[in-house]
């Protein structure tokens, strides 16, 4: 009976153990891809990584975090890179995310493409400054009955290198049902000059993984993992006016660009129509009413859709885009910056591409 | 002439997915298109015919001597698992063509029961190391055959109207019993043993 059981346990052990041997061999000889290297951006920056990692890992490794939402499983299609050389041929597991377009420009998953040999990618030059971010919740507080503003104290590393009104994403932790850390992008409000503080602007919404975790979750004191910044939505470097149209929580953005502005004290001319229902979904308005003052040429142009009786409202009335219409008479030298939600943005581009604001003059970040 | 008839009748009479139901999962998830179905069919064949004489060295040479026969279940596992990874490992390194045709499907497939099935198969109808060979040859095209005929099926059926309640795996398993009646057609031909 104990022989049995000995030999038994033994020759499991063995078959195990022989199997085992083999593969730590092949992973050293067949999987050993040794060094290679990673040429980013035309050599703008050359990495030594140890090949047979996929792309997007062997990023991370260096501290490139391209943008994905799935952690690697090729299921969310977000970490798209350019791969200009040694790439290989497409996947299978790829093709559904690649459009025609995107064939012809080597555009590829990098959680899919492995690093075999050496390679050369291009990847947008602001992802070399994103990076994780542990933080601390150093405040909440109710900017309308349903925006918080929950300021995030940088813990490790200290500081961040933004633009003004570029996101960051929240990884929200497991809790309740939800069984795996998701992401979530926000933009920041805090200006760029404020390195260690992110401030976001977070509106609840009913059944919102992120936005329930946020209001009904967190507190002051908790820790917060971001990882950022990302995005294209930034002032661009012109001396044409700028309309900013806003509603909601997309009042974050454009305030970051405003305390920016009046930092530098950018004398372009500027006018900001921030969309409410009634007075009571409107936040900040002391706050940019003072800039008018303190920013050279800038007004503030709050209007409410629906203003009640008892919101006493004697500014401007009706939708956003009739507001926009009737403030600004000749968009042909403007440049547009819109922050809202798809239904908002889509109307006041078609409005502002009729006031003569051509389309590639027009910024928008849509969520 | 045994060895052949063998082959055959894996193929055909004993076929393992539509006799036996087994490997059922990718069959029913990975069946949409023709040349994915192509590719992984094509994995498993190299796989049966590969894993089932193995399994049979180590039933024969291993297990048998030491009277551990009743470990079949989890030995077959490991061997199956170890040399799917190692030859995707080989594949991935030394041939990037082969690697895109097969290398991709063969994590599918480790866990695949047809695969663990056809090397218990092997045991029960105590085939020669030559015979097991054969039988995982025929077993691996038989089920590679079943899922392109049935691609090619579901592709014809994106054309065609089908009731809400039936699309998807309903309307494929509704399939796959026709396609098993279809070659129970073929049943007393050959003998599996």
């Amino acid at each position: 009976m104990l022989t049995t059981l000995l030999v038994t346990i033994a020759v499991t052990s063995l078959i195990s153990l022989f199997l085992a041997l083999l593969m730590v061999i092949a992973d050293a000889t067949i999987g050993n891809y040794g060094v290679v290297k990673i040429s980013v951006n035309n050599g703008t920056r050359e990495l030594e990584v140890l090949g047979g990692q996929p792309l997007l890992r062997s990023l991370q490794q260096e501290g490139i975090f391209i943008p994905s939402a799935c952690g690697g499983r090729g299921s969310c299609g977000l970490c798209k890179v350019k791969v200009v050389e040694g790439g290989g041929e497409y996947l299978p597991t790829e093709l559904p995310f690649i459009n025609e377009e995107e064939r012809t420009q080597q555009i590829r998953l990098s959680c899919q493409v492995k690093v075999k040999g050496d390679i050369a990618i291009e990847i947008p030059e602001e992802l070399f400054y994103v990076k994780e971010f542990k933080t601390v919740v150093e405040r909440i507080r109710d900017l309308t009955h349903d925006i918080k503003e929950v300021t995030l104290r940088l813990i490790e590393p200290d500081g961040i290198t933004i633009k003004a009104g570029q996101y960051v994403q929240f990884v929200v932790p497991e809790y309740e049902d939800l069984d795996e850390e998701v992401y979530r992008a926000y933009s920041v409000a805090s200006p760029p000059g404020d390195a260690t503080h992110v401030e976001l602007e977070i509106r609840l919404v009913p059944g919102g993984i992120c936005t329930t975790y946020v209001h009904e979750h967190l507190k002051e004191g908790d820790e917060v993992t971001i990882n950022g910044p990302y995005g294209e939505f930034y002032l661009r470097d012109s001396d044409s006016p700028i309309i900013f149209i806003a509603g909601g929580s997309g009042m974050a953005p454009i305030k970051s660009i405003l305390l920016d502005m009046e930092k530098t004290q950018n004398p372009r001319a500027a006018q900001y129509f921030f969309g409410a229902r009634s007075k009571r979904d409107l936040f900040l308005l002391e706050e940019m009413k003072a800039l008018q003052s303190s920013i050279p040429n800038f007004t503030f142009v709050p209007a409410l859709s629906e203003p009640l009786a008892e919101d006493a409202w004697e500014g401007e009335i009706g939708l956003i885009t009739d507001v926009v219409r009737k403030n600004v008479s000749d968009g042909h030298t403007s440049e547009a910056y819109l922050c809202g939600s798809p239904g908002m943005i889509d109307a006041c581009i078609k409005v502002l591409t009729e006031l003569g604001v051509t389309e590639d003059r027009i910024f928008y970040d849509k969520f | 002439m045994h060895n052949f008839a063998i082959f055959f009748a894996s193929i055909f009479t004993g076929n393992i997915l539509l006799t036996n139901y087994l490997g059922m999962c990718s069959f029913l998830s990975v069946s949409k298109e023709l040349k994915t179905s192509l590719g992984l069919g094509a994995a498993v064949v190299f796989v049966m015919a590969t894993t089932t004489p193995l399994n049979w060295m180590v039933y024969e040479w291993v297990l048998i001597p030491f009277g551990l026969e009743y470990l079949r279940f989890i030995v077959f596992i490991i061997v199956i698992a170890a040399f799917v990874q190692l030859t995707e490992m080989a594949l991935e390194r030394y041939s990037e063509g082969l690697y895109q045709a097969l290398g991709i499907f063969l994590p599918l497939i480790t866990v695949n029961c047809a695969i663990l099935g056809a090397s218990l198969f092997m045991v029960i109808r105590e085939y020669t190391l030559s015979t097991s060979f054969f039988f995982g040859l025929g077993s691996g095209i038989g089920w590679a055959l079943a899922i392109v005929a049935m691609a090619g099926i579901r592709q014809k059926l994106k054309n065609a109207k089908i009731p809400p309640g039936l699309e998807g795996p309903g309307l494929t398993l509704v399939i796959a019993g026709f396609m098993a009646m279809a070659f129970m057609g073929f049943s007393g031909m050959i003998a599996l043993t």
